[in-house]
C-alpha cells in the first residue's frame, strides 16, 4: 500500500536528530545472520563511538537460558540503504560478558592475524566473488525453474539476458546499488552458469574489512530477497547433477606480489598453500565436497593444482599477472558458504606467518 | 481511444495474455489509489491554519483503542490548552444508553504520522460528567501514585518491551504461517532475516519511524522467537508518560496494520504448544537505584515485589497463565524467582547492573496485553510506597 511506504520512507531529519542503528551479528550456525535495531541520540560515523549491546544468545544457539547474555562489539559502520537518512548498519562480533569471543566469533582471531606486524606491512588485498542461488519460497526450488522440472541445460545463462535466461535480476540490481549506497566496495555483478544463480564481487578490500564488507553484503542481499519474497541460498551445490555449484573464489595479493618480482613471491605463496591444502579445505565451507568434484570448473577436493588461466585448478593465476611478472592470484576452493573472516585470515597466515617446518 | 496508457499498448508486445480487460481494471485501481493518496497526503499548511486532532481513548474491554478526530483553529502543543471532548460510552460498553456521555480529558500530545503537518494525536482518559474517572480509566489512579512526593523524588524510569503477533486477516493465523499448518520450529526467527524467517517487517519498520516522528521515545525493535512475532521497546520514560507512550505506540501499530491489511494481536499466548508467548517486560529503576549503592536498593525492591507476587500477577494481564508456564523463557506463574541474566526468572537483573553495583531490573511477568498505567504505577507503589 502506498501509505505504508510513505511511513517506511519517512525522512526524520526535520523531526528529530535521532538515528536508528541496525546491529548485525552472525548466529549459532555460523551462517545465519541476525539483527535488531536501536535508537541513538544522533548520527555516528566511528564504530568506536557506538555503544556495546547484547542479545539473547539462548535464542540463537549461542548461550544457555540461565546465562543468556551475549555482548555485541560494534566493528564497522555502513549506511542503511533501507532506512536511508543518517541511519546505519553496524557489523558486530560477539563476546561473553567476561570479554572472551564466543566460539562462533571468527572475526576476533582473524583481526589478530591481520594486526600482526608481518601481515600489516604486506597490506593484504582481497577480492571475493560471492556466488549465490535464488530459490522460490516454500518449495525451495531455484527461481525461474518449472515446478517439478528442470530448465534447458547450462549454456545460455552465463551473463544472459531475457525472461527465459535471467531470473531475479531485480534483486541483483537492487543489491548492487544498495551496497554502493551503503559504502561497500562492490566491484561488479554477473549472471552465473546455472540459471537462477548470480555472483557479486567485493574488493579490493584490505585485511579484516574484506570480511566485514562481505558479511554486510550478504545481510543486504537477504534483506532484499525478504522484500522480494524469494529465498537466497549459499549452499555450495544446491542442485546435484549437471548443474554448477556456488563458490566464493578469493582473489589475493600482498604488497610484495604487487611489486616488481611479485610473480616469484606468488609462486612461493602458492607452494605454501599447497602444503596446507587439507587444513584450508577443512575451513573453506561445509558441504564443499559436493561441489569440488573436478567437473563444472572446479578442481577435485583432494587435489591441489594450480595453473595460469586454468578454471579447473585449485588456484588460478591470471594471464596478466604472468605477463607482467606481478599481480595477484585466485583461490578457487572456498565454497559460497565460507566464512570470509576465516578464509582471508587463513590465506594471510599460511602465506605470511606460517613456516614450512 | 487512449484514456489510460493501457489502452494504447499491451504488455510484452503481445495480445495473448493476460486479458487486456482485467489488466485495464487493475490499472484503473492503481490510478485511483494514486489520486486518493494525493488527497490523504495533502499538505494543508499553505491553505489553512486549522489542524486536525485525533482524540484517542481506551474502550470498555480495557484493551480496545478508540479514536475520533476534530478540527482545531490552530496548532496546539500543550495538552492543557486542548478542549475536553466527549463520546458515546454506550457504544463502547462504558456507559448506559440513557446517560451515555463520557468526557475525554486530553493528557498527552504526539505528532500525527498519518496526517503529517501540524496535525496531532491526543491520548485521553475518560470521566463521568460529574468528573469521576470511569471504571476502565486506569490512568487516573496511576497519575495519583506518580504525583506522590516519595515517588516523584525517585524519578522512576520505565523501559517497556512490547511484544505482539501479526495475524493474517479473516483466518486469524499468524502472518507467514501456511494456512492449516505450521512453520518449522523456533530457532531461526529471533532477529532473523529473509523471506522464510521474517514476516511483516514493513509493518515493524513503518511503525519505528512513525513513532520517532510522533515524538514517542521508541528505543528499538527486533524480530521475536516465534515467527510473525515482533517487539518494540519504549523508554526510558518517566512516570506516567511511560503509559501514555505505550498506548500511543499501540495505537499507531494498529493503525499501521489496518493499512497493511493484517491484524495485530496482544494475546499473551496466541498459539498453544511449543511456541513462545508474548510479554511486556517492564524495565524499572529509581534515582536511588541508578546511583552508588543502587544494587542494594534493587535487591530490597525485588524482595518487596516478591511479597506481593499474587497481587501483581492478578494485575499483569488476562490470560497470562497460558504464557507463564516455566518454559519458553518464562518463570511459572506461581513461582517468584529472580536472577542475574536469567531469562527463566520472574525478575532479571542484567550483568552490567550487577557489575557496576547500580542500574535497573526487568520485571518479566507482565503479559503483552497488560495496561502500562497499572503495571508501572503498581511497581512504583510496591517498591517506593509500601
Amino acid at each position: 500500500m502506498a501509505l505504508l511506504s510513505d511511513l517506511i520512507n519517512l525522512d526524520l531529519t526535520d523531526s528529530t536528530p535521532k538515528i536508528i542503528a541496525e546491529y548485525i551479528w552472525i548466529g549459532g550456525s555460523g551462517m545465519d545472520l541476525r539483527s535488531k535495531a536501536r535508537t541513538l541520540s544522533g548520527p555516528v560515523d566511528d564504530p568506536k563511538k557506538l555503544p556495546k549491546w547484547n542479545y539473547d544468545g539462548s535464542s540463537t544457539g549461542q548461550a544457555p537460558g540461565e546465562d543468556s547474555e551475549v555482548i555485541l562489539y560494534p566493528q564497522a559502520i555502513f549506511k542503511d540503504p533501507f532506512r536511508r537518512g543518517d541511519h546505519i548498519l553496524v557489523m558486530c562480533d560477539a563476546y561473553t560478558p567476561a570479554g572472551e569471543p564466543i566460539p562462533t566469533n571468527k572475526r576476533c582471531a582473524a583481526a589478530k592475524i591481520f594486526s600482526s606486524p608481518e601481515v600489516e606491512k604486506e597490506v593484504p588485498w582481497y577480492g571475493i566473488e560471492q556466488e549465490y542461488t535464488l530459490l522460490q519460497k516454500d518449495i525451495n526450488w531455484p527461481l525461474g525453474w518449472p515446478q517439478g522440472g528442470f530448465p534447458g541445460p547450462q549454456g545460455p545463462y552465463y551473463c544472459g539476458i531475457g525472461a527465459d535466461k535471467a531470473f531475479g535480476r531485480d534483486i541483483v540490481d537492487a543489491h548492487y546499488k544498495a551496497c554502493l549506497y551503503a559504502g561497500i566496495n562492490i566491484s561488479g555483478i554477473n549472471g552465473e552458469v546455472m540459471p537462477g544463480q548470480w555472483e557479486f564481487q567485493v574488493g579490493p578490500s584490505v585485511g579484516i574489512s574484506a570480511g566485514d564488507e562481505l558479511w554486510v553484503a550478504r545481510y543486504i542481499i537477504e534483506r532484499i530477497t525478504e522484500i522480494a519474497g524469494v529465498v537466497v541460498s549459499f549452499d555450495p551445490k544446491p542442485i546435484p547433477g549437471d548443474w554448477n555449484g556456488a563458490g566464493a573464489h578469493t582473489n589475493y595479493s600482498t604488497k610484495s606480489m604487487r611489486e616488481e618480482g611479485g610473480y616469484e613471491v606468488i609462486k612461493k605463496a602458492i607452494e605454501k598453500l599447497g602444503l596446507r591444502h587439507k587444513e584450508h579445505i577443512a575451513a573453506y565451507g561445509e558441504g564443499n565436497e559436493r561441489r569440488l568434484t573436478g567437473r563444472h570448473e572446479t578442481a577435485d577436493i583432494n587435489t591441489f593444482l594450480w595453473g595460469v588461466a586454468n578454471r579447473g585448478a585449485s588456484i588460478r593465476v591470471g594471464k596478466d599477472t604472468e605477463k607482467e611478472g606481478k599481480g595477484y592470484f585466485e583461490d578457487r576452493r572456498p565454497a559460497s558458504n565460507m566464512d570470509p573472516y576465516v578464509v582471508t585470515s587463513m590465506i594471510a597466515e599460511t602465506t605470511l606467518l606460517w613456516n614450512k617446518s
